[in-house]
């Protein structure tokens, strides 16, 4: 049961990876690299799926018998760009802030947030 | 095994606090699962994780890095609970995999339903040899047409969040750097003109091969706007921004989707369903092969086009912070 | 003749993985950057080649030896000079040889308007 279902838990690790990226890093480029290190592993799964023992790529040639299942392949296709889309995306909003706030430490940036909202209040009050 | 390899580069990349090293490493990844991935006989998925994941993403991060900073601050307290969510969450993954069909058998039930219609049929229904390029271009082309439209917002998206009005004034101020620039980076200058009609070339051939080997429309959009990329790395933003007329590129990326559309369009008008491409023509052979073309002519252009408007708009504003920075100095040092 | 040829490109094979293995241990076990950086590209070009060299000795039809031409063309191409500008990147960026007693000359302002990372 080892070597048939071990793709699939280290596809479990590397999502746990992934995700571990995300929860605790502070730095917001490392979330962000650990968002594409989670989809990656996402798509790892799929095509694990996909592969037929003795099989071949899924592109028709007259001395082959069995091919892959293509189903999968096209929908990772599609995920691989999209997920390019939304990091680039996600890339600039991080520039964004930079420019806004100075700096890209969760922390800091929550901070500075705090300290807008308590000057508002003091303000308001004053 | 690869897959060894790639737990090992993961752990890396958490572990590792200096951000420029970090963004190799996702670079490596990238590479390392697109060789994962031919093992598994995902040829066209190999070459476009290849082409994105190890290519253009770590170019745009390298870019944020250089505008952001290098170095991740380190935290002061452990992360015990995120550990432990993450262990739950893992263990709780692990034992749902337990049921899941043996890795490679024939008989896990993903093999017999629409696949192995689409394995069947694809030669007598669509001609195309490529049958991962008949199922996206054909068989399931609306959703490949909303894959082109995400690509577009997000082309759109870049756009908005990071273009700068540029006035004409501001291209002779750098023309001193350029000629500094012309001796320093002589060899690669040269090697970079022989290479890139070639990568243009290789370009097109993706595009118009992807019905009979892997290939298709992304890949080709992607190497494409590889080429663009190298060219303006290395000869300035300034003259890349002359010899590629902004508007013009921008035009293009609407072009693509446009072109998409009215493929489906043509098709209604024509009396079939939309994306139904046998009534293209007389022949639905000859129909298919009409359609697949233009949809991935479409695709093609859209993608090649919102990567060159990403990179330009990512260093467009990476070298006005660089001016803001220069004049803030020299406004220091003069007062 | 067949026979010939099979050693003769088991014999490439083996010359050229055993050049990347040599590779990398070269990255591992050199002190500096600079000779990291030549035991890289030098290795890793020539066993490359040699790799190429013996599929092309092995490849069936003209096909397939063609493409296997204009990869080895591309690789020499590409190797030396990425290499190149990563070594010299590293020298504008100020870091010097590990056991240079030269004077090392005034570098120019590293100022550019090409997004060069």
């Amino acid at each position: 049961m080892l070597m048939g279902l071990f793709n699939y838990w280290i596809v479990v690790v590397l999502m746990m990876i992934g995700l571990y990226i995300v929860i605790a890093h502070g730095n917001l480029i490392k979330k962000i690299i650990g968002l594409t290190t989670f989809q990656t592993s996402v798509f790892i799964f799929y095509i694990s799926m996909a592969k037929v023992d003795g099989g071949t790529a899924p592109i028709l040639a007259d001395d082959i018998i069995q091919y892959s299942n293509p189903l999968p392949h096209v929908l990772i296709l599609t995920a691989i760009v999209v997920g390019i889309a939304t990091t680039a995306m996600a890339l600039s909003l991080v520039v964004r802030i930079k420019e806004a706030y100075g700096s890209i430490e969760e922390e800091e940036i929550q901070q500075q947030d705090n300290q807008i909202q308590e000057d508002e209040k003091n303000g308001r009050q004053a | 095994m690869l897959l060894i390899f790639l737990v090992v580069v993961a752990i890396a990349i958490i572990r590792m606090k200096n951000l420029f090293a970090v963004v190799m490493l996702t670079g490596i990844y990238g590479l390392l699962s697109a060789s994962f991935l031919v093992v598994m006989d995902a040829v066209d998925v190999a070459f476009t994780e290849a082409a994105v994941g190890a290519g253009i993403s770590t170019l745009l991060m390298l870019v944020v890095i250089s505008m952001t900073g290098h170095r991740e601050r380190t935290t002061r307290h452990k992360p015990l609970l995120a550990l432990l969510v993450v262990t739950i969450t893992g263990g709780l993954l692990i034992y749902g995999t337990l049921d899941m069909p043996y890795f490679g058998s024939a008989d896990a039930p993903i093999h017999n339903h629409v696949a192995s219609r689409y394995i069947n049929d694809s030669m007598q229904e669509i001609g195309v040899p490529n049958i991962v390029t008949s199922v996206l271009a054909s068989y399931r082309a609306f959703d490949t047409f909303g894959e082109v439209v995400v690509i577009f917002t997000a082309g759109i998206g870049v756009l908005a969040l990071l273009s700068i009005a540029h006035r004409p004034e501001d291209g002779d101020k750098t023309g001193s750097f350029n000629d500094s620039l012309n001796e320093q980076h002589l060899i690669v200058r040269i090697v970079s003109k022989i290479l890139i009609p070639f990568i243009l070339l290789f370009a097109l051939y993706v595009q118009f091969h992807g019905d009979y080997g892997p290939g298709g429309g992304f890949q080709a959009g992607v190497i494409f706007a590889s080429a663009i990329i190298l060219y303006s790395m290395l000869f300035g933003l300034n003259i890349a921004r002359k010899v590629i007329n902004q508007p013009f590129i921008q035009f293009i990326s609407a072009i693509g989707v446009l072109l998409y559309g009215s493929v489906g369009l043509a098709s209604i008008l024509s009396g079939g369903n939309f994306f139904d491409y046998n009534v293209l023509s007389n022949d639905h052979i000859t129909g298919q092969h009409l359609g697949i073309l233009l949809i991935e002519l479409g695709v093609g252009c859209t993608v090649a086009s919102v990567m060159i408007i990403i990179f330009f708009n990512f260093a467009g504003r990476r070298e006005m912070q660089q001016k803001n920075e220069r004049e803030h100095n020299k406004n220091q040092e003069l007062s | 003749m067949d026979i010939i040829i099979t050693i003769s490109s088991g014999l490439c094979l083996f010359i050229g993985s055993f050049l990347c293995v040599s590779g990398g241990i070269g990255i591992l076990r050199f002190p500096d950057f600079y000779t990291r950086m030549h035991a890289a590209a030098v290795t890793d070009t020539l066993g490359t080649g040699m790799i190429l060299v013996g599929l092309m000795l092995l490849s069936p039809d003209l096909l397939i030896f063609a493409k296997l031409v204009m990869i080895l063309l591309l690789t020499l191409l590409i190797g030396p000079t990425t290499s190149h500008v990563l070594a010299k990147a590293a020298w504008y960026n100020g870091l010097t040889p590990k056991f240079s007693s030269n004077v090392i000359d005034q570098k120019k302002n590293k100022e550019t308007t090409s997004s060069n990372p």
